[in-house]
Formats: C-alpha cells, sequence, structure tokens
C-alpha cells in the first residue's frame, strides 16, 4: 500500500536529527493505527457505519499481531460508535435536535456489548471542551459548526450533515490513542441523560469555556501589563525557526482550504441549477414539440422527458457532492483551526514558562542577596524561591509536553488527511463520472428516434 | 483516450486543438462524418471557438445569443452562407467587414462622431451564381433603405427583419463593440435575404450587393416632407378631385401621404368591427385561420424554449468555470503542500491533488466547448423565433390588402347610392336638370376609376393569399428540418462531450480506488 512504504525508516546511512529519528520510529510503531486510520475516515452515506478497530497502545510490539480486523471482534478489543437518528424535540425556540449514539464494545470500560444513550448538540459540545481543557497539546477534531440561526430552519440537509459530522467526530476520539482513555468520553458515552444534562449545565455554569476565558482574559491582559511596565513591548513568543515555519505553514494552509471549501460549495450550486435548467428546457421541448407533427414532435417529447430524468440525477449527484466532497473539505478546515487552537495553547505554555522562569530567577537573586546580609527575611525568601523554582518547572514541564505531544500529532493529522483527502477524492471522481456517463446515455437513447425521421 | 495530455494547467486556455477533441469516441466520428452533408454547417465538427470577443469578456459574461459570435465561417475562407436552403442560394458567399468610420462633407457638428457626422460603412463582398464578385461600401442608412424597398415589393412573403437601429444600445454601449455587432448582424441578415427563394434572386438585393457608388435604390421619404406631400394633397382628396388611383392601391395607406385613405380605411375597420356590419369580402380562408392559430401557439413555445435554452445554457457555462476555479484552487494547494512538505504525507497527499486538480480543469474545458457546441444549435430557436416577427409583417400585409378592398367597395356602394338619389331627383325635373347631371356625369367617372382601382386592389389581395400560403409551407417545412438538425445535433455533441468527461474523471477514480474503504455496513 503506497501510503505504508513512505513510512519505512531510511537506511541507516542517512543522517537525520533526533527528531525525525523520533518521528520516524513512532510511525513505525504506529503502522498498524495508520493502517486503522484508513478506515477510520468515516463520511458515509446516512445508514452506513464504520467498525472503528481499536487502535494498539504505543506500548504494543510493532506490527507482528493480526491486524484489528472488524470482521472479527471476538478476539480483539474494540469500540464502535455510531450517531443516528435526529429527532427534533421541544417546540419553537427551545427545539433542538437529539441524537441516537450507539456505543458497541467488548471492553468493559464501555459497559457493553451495547450501550444507547440520547445525546444533543450542547452535549457534544461540553465533551469537545472538556477534552480541549485536559489534553492540551492535542488536536481536539473539530465540531460542526453551532450556527445559531440555520438551527431554527433545521433543513433536513444540514440535520444529515450534523449527524455526519458529530458521527466522525465522536469516533476520532475513540480512535485517538490518548484521547480514547478520557473518563469525560466515557461518561458522554454512558451516562443517564438526566445526569448528563446536570453535568453539562453544571460545568456551563463554573467551568465553562466562557468562564476559562475570562480568567485566561485576565492573564493575557495582566501579563501585557506587566510586560509595559517591565519594558517589553511584545509578548514573549518562541523563537524556534521550524515552530515559525510550522506557524505559517497552518496559516497559509487554512486560506487555500477555505478557497477550495468555497469553490466546493459553489460547485454543488451549479450542478442543482444545471438540472433546474434541464427540467425547463425538457418541459418546453415538450410542449414545442406538441406544435410540430407526428414523427418529431415524438423525438421532441423524448427529448423532454430525458431532460427531466437528467435533472434529478443531477440533484442526486448535487446532494452527493455536498456530502462526500465539500464536507470533507469543510472538516479540514476545521482540524486547521482546532490545530491553531492548539497554538494558542503552546504560546500560553510558553509565555507561563518564559514568565516564571523569570521570576524565579529574581526572586534567586533577591535570595542571594538577603543570605549575604544575613537577613531574618532570608528564609521566607528561601521558601519562596523554592516554591517559585517547582512552579517555574511545572510549567517547563507543561510546555515540553505540550511540544512533544504537538509534534505527535502533527504527524498523525497529516496522515489522516491524506486518507480523508483521498477518500473525499474518489467519492468526488467516482461521482463525476458516474454522472457523466448517465448523461451521455440518456442523450443516447433518443438518437435512434432522431436518426429514423 | 483524452490523446496528447497537456500540461500547462495553470492558464485555462480557450482554444484546443481539434486533435485532441476529436478522440476515438463513437459520436465524433459521426460528428466528423457528417460534415459531409453539403450545406448544412449545423452539424460541423467542433470547430475551435475562435470567440470574437476578448477572451476575458468571454470567460466573465454569460454567451447569451447575442455576444456569443459563434461565426462557425472565417470571413477569410469563403464558405457557404448559414441556411440548409444554401445551395439553392443565388448567392455563393456574402461577407460584411471592415467598418470605417468616415465623415459628411459638410460636417454640422464639431465633436467628431456625433451629429451628422461621422458614421461607419462597411465593406460588403459577394460572389453570385453566375460568378459577379463584387466590393462595395454601404451604410447602415443604406439596409434601412433596402429593408424598406423590399417590404414594399414583397408584401404577403416572409421577408426577414433587418437589424434594430439600436439608438439607445449604440449611446450606452462602448463604440467598438456596438459597431463589431451591428457588423455580425448586418451579415446574418443579408444571408437570410440571399437564402430566401423569391428575394435571393431580387433586383433590390442584387443592385444593393453589386452596384458601385450611392445606393440606387429610392430612399424612405424622410417623415417630414411625407406629411408636407399629405397635407399638400388633403384638401384635393377632401373635395373628391382627387382619387385613389389604381396604382396606389397596391400600397398601403402611409403615414403622411395618405390622410384621406387612412380616414376612410379606419371608418371601414370601426364598420366591420364595432357596427359589425359584415363587410362585402371577408376573411374565408378556414384553413388560414388555423394556420394563424398554430402560428401563434409556435411562437409562443418558441418564446419558452429559446428563454429557457439561454439558461441552460448560461448554466452549463457556470459549472464548467466553477470546475474550472476548484481546479486552480486545487492547484494552489497543491504547490503549497509540495513546498511546505516536511511529512512523507503531505508529499502524497499533494501529488492525488493534483491528479485531481488536472482533471477538474480539463473537464472544465470540455465543457466550455461542449456549451459553445450547444450554442451554435439551441440558436435555432432563436433564429425561427425572429422569423415569426417576419410572418406578423406577412399577415399585417394580407390584411390591411383585404382592409383596402373593403374600403373601396363600400366606397363604391356610396358613389353608386349617391348617383341614383342625383339620377332620381333629376328625373323629377321636367326637362332634366343640367347642373345634377353633370354631377352625375362626374361621379360615373369617378365610379369607374374607383372600379379599376378595386380590382386591382382584389388582384393584390390575392396576390398576397398565395405568397401566404406558399411561405407557410415553406416556412414548415424548413422549420421541420432545422429542428431536427438542432435535435441531432445538440444530442450528439453532449453525447460526444459528456463521455469524454466520464472517462476523464473514471481515470481519476481508478487512480484513487486504493483510499476507498472497506467498508460493511452494519445491521442496526
Amino acid at each position: 500500500m503506497m501510503m505504508i512504504t513512505n513510512l519505512q525508516a531510511p537506511g541507516k546511512g542517512e543522517g537525520y536529527t533526533s527528531k525525525s529519528a523520533f518521528l520516524i520510529s513512532f510511525r513505525k510503531r504506529n503502522l498498524r493505527s495508520s493502517k486503522s486510520l484508513l478506515r477510520n475516515c468515516a463520511f458515509l452515506p446516512p445508514a452506513i457505519t464504520v467498525k472503528f478497530a481499536m487502535i494498539s497502545t504505543e506500548s504494543d510490539p510493532p506490527a507482528e499481531t493480526s491486524s484489528p480486523g472488524p470482521r472479527s471482534p471476538s478476539g480483539q478489543p474494540f469500540v464502535m460508535i455510531s450517531v443516528t437518528e435526529p429527532v427534533k424535540m421541544g417546540t419553537g425556540v427551545q427545539s433542538y435536535i437529539s441524537y441516537r449514539v450507539i456505543t458497541k464494545s467488548n471492553m468493559t470500560e464501555f459497559e457493553g456489548p451495547e450501550k444507547i444513550v440520547i445525546r444533543r448538540y450542547s452535549d457534544f459540545e461540553w465533551l469537545h471542551d472538556k477534552l480541549a481543557e485536559k489534553y492540551k497539546g492535542i488536536f481536539i477534531p473539530p465540531l460542526p459548526e453551532k450556527s445559531a440561526v440555520e438551527k431554527f430552519r433545521f433543513s433536513a440537509e444540514f440535520i444529515e450533515m450534523r449527524r455526519q459530522a458529530l458521527d466522525v467526530f465522536i469516533n476520532r476520539i475513540a480512535s485517538h490513542p490518548v484521547l480514547r482513555k478520557s473518563e469525560d468520553l466515557r461518561t458522554f458515552l454512558l451516562e443517564e441523560e438526566e445526569r448528563m444534562e446536570r453535568i453539562r449545565s453544571i460545568e456551563a455554569g463554573i467551568f465553562s469555556k466562557k468562564s476559562s476565558d475570562i480568567f485566561q482574559m485576565f492573564k493575557d491582559v495582566q501579563s501585557k501589563v506587566s510586560d509595559v511596565v517591565l519594558g517589553k513591548e511584545k509578548p514573549v513568543e518562541e523563537s524556534d525557526p521550524e515552530y515559525e515555519k510550522l506557524k505559517n505553514y497552518i496559516f497559509e494552509l487554512e486560506n487555500h482550504l477555505a478557497e477550495t471549501q468555497k469553490q466546493a460549495f459553489r460547485l454543488v450550486k451549479r450542478h442543482r441549477d444545471l438540472g433546474q435548467s434541464l427540467a425547463d428546457f425538457g418541459k418546453a421541448m415538450k410542449l414545442l414539440g406538441a406544435c410540430e407533427g407526428e414523427s418529431l414532435g415524438k423525438a421532441f417529447s423524448d427529448l423532454g422527458s430525458k431532460g427531466e430524468i437528467l435533472s434529478l440525477k443531477l440533484q442526486k449527484e448535487a446532494h452527493n457532492l455536498l456530502m462526500n466532497f465539500e464536507e470533507p473539505l469543510k472538516d479540514y478546515v476545521r482540524a486547521v483551526q482546532s490545530i491553531k487552537a492548539t497554538m494558542a495553547d503552546r504560546a500560553n505554555a510558553f509565555r507561563q514558562h518564559c514568565e516564571l522562569a523569570e521570576t524565579t530567577k529574581l526572586k534567586e537573586i533577591n535570595l542571594d542577596k538577603l543570605m549575604l546580609m544575613h537577613s531574618e527575611r532570608a528564609r521566607e525568601a528561601e521558601i519562596d524561591f523554592k516554591e517559585s523554582k517547582a512552579d517555574s518547572e511545572e510549567a517547563t514541564k507543561r510546555f515540553e509536553a505540550i511540544v512533544k505531544t504537538m509534534n505527535e500529532e502533527l504527524a498523525r493529522f497529516q496522515e489522516q488527511k491524506t486518507a480523508d483527502l483521498g477518500l473525499a477524492f474518489h467519492e468526488f471522481a467516482k461521482g463525476q463520472a458516474k454522472l457523466a456517463h448517465d448523461i451521455a446515455d440518456a442523450w443516447r437513447g433518443v438518437l435512434p428516434k432522431l436518426e429514423a425521421l | 483516450m483524452m490523446g496528447p495530455e497537456e500540461d500547462s494547467m495553470e492558464t485555462l486556455t480557450l482554444a484546443t486543438s481539434v486533435a485532441t477533441t476529436t478522440a476515438a469516441s463513437d459520436y465524433h466520428s459521426a460528428i466528423s462524418a457528417s460534415q459531409e452533408i453539403p450545406g448544412d454547417p449545423l452539424l460541423s465538427a467542433p470547430v475551435p471557438p475562435t470567440f470574437s470577443l476578448s477572451p476575458s469578456s468571454s470567460f466573465v459574461d454569460p454567451p447569451s445569443y447575442s455576444d456569443v459570435v459563434f461565426t462557425p465561417f472565417n470571413p477569410s475562407n469563403g464558405a457557404v452562407s448559414s441556411s440548409p436552403s444554401s445551395s439553392t442560394s443565388n448567392y455563393l458567399r456574402i461577407t460584411v467587414s471592415d467598418p470605417v468610420q468616415e465623415s459628411e462633407t459638410v460636417s454640422t457638428s464639431l465633436v467628431p462622431g456625433s451629429g451628422s457626422g461621422g458614421y461607419f460603412t462597411y465593406l460588403i463582398t459577394s460572389r453570385a451564381k453566375d460568378g459577379t464578385d463584387s466590393r462595395i461600401r454601404r451604410r447602415f442608412r443604406d439596409f434601412v433603405t433596402l429593408a424598406d424597398r423590399l417590404a414594399e415589393s414583397h408584401r404577403g412573403l416572409f421577408v426577414p427583419v433587418r437589424p434594430d437601429k439600436g439608438v439607445v444600445e449604440g449611446q450606452v454601449m462602448k463604440s467598438a463593440d456596438f459597431i463589431e455587432q451591428r457588423r455580425i448582424a448586418l451579415e446574418r441578415y443579408l444571408r437570410r435575404l440571399a437564402a430566401h427563394p423569391v428575394i435571393g434572386k431580387s433586383d433590390e438585393l442584387r443592385v444593393f450587393l453589386q452596384a458601385e457608388g450611392r445606393l440606387p435604390l429610392p430612399t424612405t421619404t424622410d417623415v417630414a416632407s411625407r406629411m408636407l406631400d399629405g397635407a399638400v394633397r388633403l384638401p384635393r382628396q377632401l373635395s373628391g378631385a382627387d382619387v385613389t388611383g389604381p396604382e396606389e392601391v397596391v400600397q398601403p395607406a402611409k403615414g403622411g401621404r395618405d390622410l384621406l385613405r387612412i380616414f376612410k380605411e379606419l371608418k371601414q375597420t370601426v364598420t366591420n368591427e364595432w357596427v359589425g356590419s359584415r363587410p362585402a369580402v371577408v376573411e374565408e380562408d378556414r384553413e388560414f385561420l388555423d394556420r394563424k392559430d398554430k402560428m401563434q401557439d409556435l411562437e409562443l413555445q418558441l418564446t419558452t424554449s429559446s428563454e429557457h435554452a439561454e439558461t441552460l445554457v448560461k448554466a452549463q457555462q457556470d459549472i464548467g468555470e466553477t470546475m474550472g476555479e476548484l481546479g486552480l484552487a486545487f492547484i494552489k494547494l497543491t504547490k503549497f503542500e509540495t513546498e511546505e512538505a516536511t511529512f512523507e504525507s503531505q508529499r502524497t497527499r499533494a501529488a492525488e491533488m493534483k491528479k485531481v486538480a488536472t482533471a477538474a480543469v480539463k473537464a472544465s474545458r470540455l465543457y466550455r466547448e461542449l456549451n459553445a457546441q450547444t450554442v451554435k444549435h439551441l440558436d435555432t430557436l432563436h433564429e425561427h423565433l425572429g422569423i415569426m416577427l417576419s410572418v406578423h409583417t406577412a399577415f399585417s400585409d394580407r390584411s390591411s390588402a383585404l382592409l383596402t378592398v373593403q374600403t373601396l367597395m363600400s366606397d363604391l356602394s356610396s358613389l353608386n347610392s349617391r348617383v341614383e338619389k342625383l339620377e332620381a331627383a333629376s328625373s323629377k325635373i321636367f326637362g332634366g336638370d343640367r347642373a345634377r347631371l353633370r354631377r352625375v356625369e362626374e361621379l360615373k367617372e369617378t365610379i369607374r376609376v374607383t372600379e379599376n382601382a378595386k380590382c386591382c386592389a382584389v388582384k393584390e389581395y390575392e396576390r398576397i393569399k398565395d405568397n401566404n400560403r406558399s411561405e407557410l409551407e415553406r416556412l414548415d417545412r424548413q422549420r421541420h428540418d432545422d429542428l431536427l438538425s438542432m435535435l441531432k445535433g445538440f444530442v450528439i455533441s453532449q453525447v460526444g462531450y459528456y463521455e469524454k468527461i466520464g472517462s476523464v474523471w473514471e481515470t481519476v477514480a481508478d487512480e484513487m480506488h486504493v483510499y476507498s474503504r472497506e467498508v460493511e455496513i452494519s445491521e442496526q
């Protein structure tokens, strides 16, 4: 398989930095995971779900065990989640859509073999936010847009797109080596509906994203003020050139992707318009044929009918394009935005690490001074200094953890995106090929009658 | 199947070589085979669409029929005129080209190009069936003259309608575009005239195409002198001294000149329609009335079809455009990923993306070519809709001729009754009434003239009726042939191009097949 061969480590003769050595060995260990990743692409027609194999942990020995086949759940631990049956609940302004989340598993953590709960969008949002809070450095799978306005219109297409996106979301979490172990995930999948609602509203009150945003804003203002006071004008930023490159890459990538997604969306509309125009044209041709003689009139009528048939095919293809080509591109954009969020986390962590290191240094200097002067305040200062040092070390650890995680995540992200896009391209090309052939066939059917005239 | 690959994906060029498009597809061989049909340009092979407008405008603006200059025939290579009956046309080739601005010798304005100075002349070249070649220059006013003379001498025929004067358009559009549009329209007009079995052989057309120097046709008297002329004649007409003579009845009553006649015919119309008294001669031809109804229905359907055809063309153009833009966006993304790649998966992805982008650009080009063909074929609808205008004119020729006959007949009957009254009155006087008898003689003279006029009017009316009939038959045949060609051409090009588009995408789908999931449909 093309992808796997690319993952072979370069020969020993080639020199490479320790970073890339790490990445490559990581890839080797996750050979199986990348295969499974291909199966994890979940842009699906509604009634079909994909079984997600449980990805082996990093501690497993590489690649000898049989790949976790979806067809043989018995031997291997697996978990399979599907988001189904969107149902409108409530009335008027307070209405919302509820989904049936079915977890099938043979693992005890997931209360197997099957567990069904009802969840709504806000529950998914809760899960997303909890994970973002606790797992800094990981690119949390993105949620579909919140859209307060379209919600009221609740078109069938919108609901279907959202359901699909939520299905992808939850399965990505379940197949992420780290995230799948999260307790919040288990809460989400298993808790009773009333408890879930209580948890969600409590969290919304105290630890909501909005609140943490406010805290963060205070901290930002604090640090900005202290920066200015201390004479620093720019906020502290990493100076790693490779990371700089990465940041630029991510920002530019988002722009390019947004453009392709825009064109894809426009293409969907064009299909619909062409379909409509063919239907109208077909009708007009039928009427025109009625003015002409017998035989020619029949040909017109045949042509007109074909036009109407093709109109339906075009509408169908438009829908297919939307679900299986445009949605994946939109998802790509969201994923990039999730990376940006992680980058913001990293920047914060870096700033904290720098500040605390700075503070600690100052305290150390102060301590030395006091000790030289044999001051009574030396003891206090020493305690203070030790605390500060501990904090600083922790902040540094946190920062370094994020850096490490990010690098792993990046490799994973690129692979997953290649697989996702590959699938989307396949669907796109397949759809277009079928449409074109259908159109050619339909028109071809009219020819014999015409040739006979 | 696609022929030589074209690597320059960066620039979407319109003109693709014919070689790449005439691939081994069944229908393309059908298209090239059909080129053998004489004089049937509608089925000719996909000629590289050489849009006469600048490429930027044809990219962005939707091709409404008037914008898209589909000239399947290059003026430089003498081609056949664009009508199926061209093999019987009197002229093998007519072209209108080389618009040149000239100024009046007496310039009345200081600003060049405005007022009566600065009109355009067009070079008209033609080759008649007898081999006569000619190259002369004419201005738009000459075309108006030609149109008017033809309308007068070919009443009842479906005379092709000349291009509009477009006074408003001339001000609004940029002059280069306007002149170009007009040039094209004039060329089509002359070709249509030449294709008409009667008009193509007419003296007026021959003189227009071949006479050097000033156009030797009487110009339409401008309104001012007509009004003056009419004002002069009116008193004499009222006093009865001036009568509508036979030579005049062959023309409908004209605005300024025949005021009295117009009043009379108007009165007749009122009598016919409001008073309801049945005139002596009426439209009796049932067949004609049926046909007229059918024409109305046809016109309605042609209008709707023509509108929807334009919408279809626009939709086809849009989808091609967006496909191209999608391809370009992906190409940019490909370049970007390739340049910035730090992971192998990125390079792989970039390579896959490039395949899709290339296919999208190819498909976009094919859509554009298909659309050029579609425009050409569906133009038949527009063309026949235009012919309806000529049909209206021909029908109104008929009704105005009929009105003239009716008016003359009621004139006659009133004259006769006056004579009767006078004779009766004078017979009562002993020895006769010389004044009255003289009056009777005058009236009888008037009656004689009017009788002659009536005979001519009736002859004219019959002639026009014949023209109507033969033209309707001719038009039905022509329309049948044209619509059949249209359908064939449309369908063939659709099949051909969509087959190609399908094979482009199939190739890509196969290459991407590795990414398709192994899916298991789970029973829930």
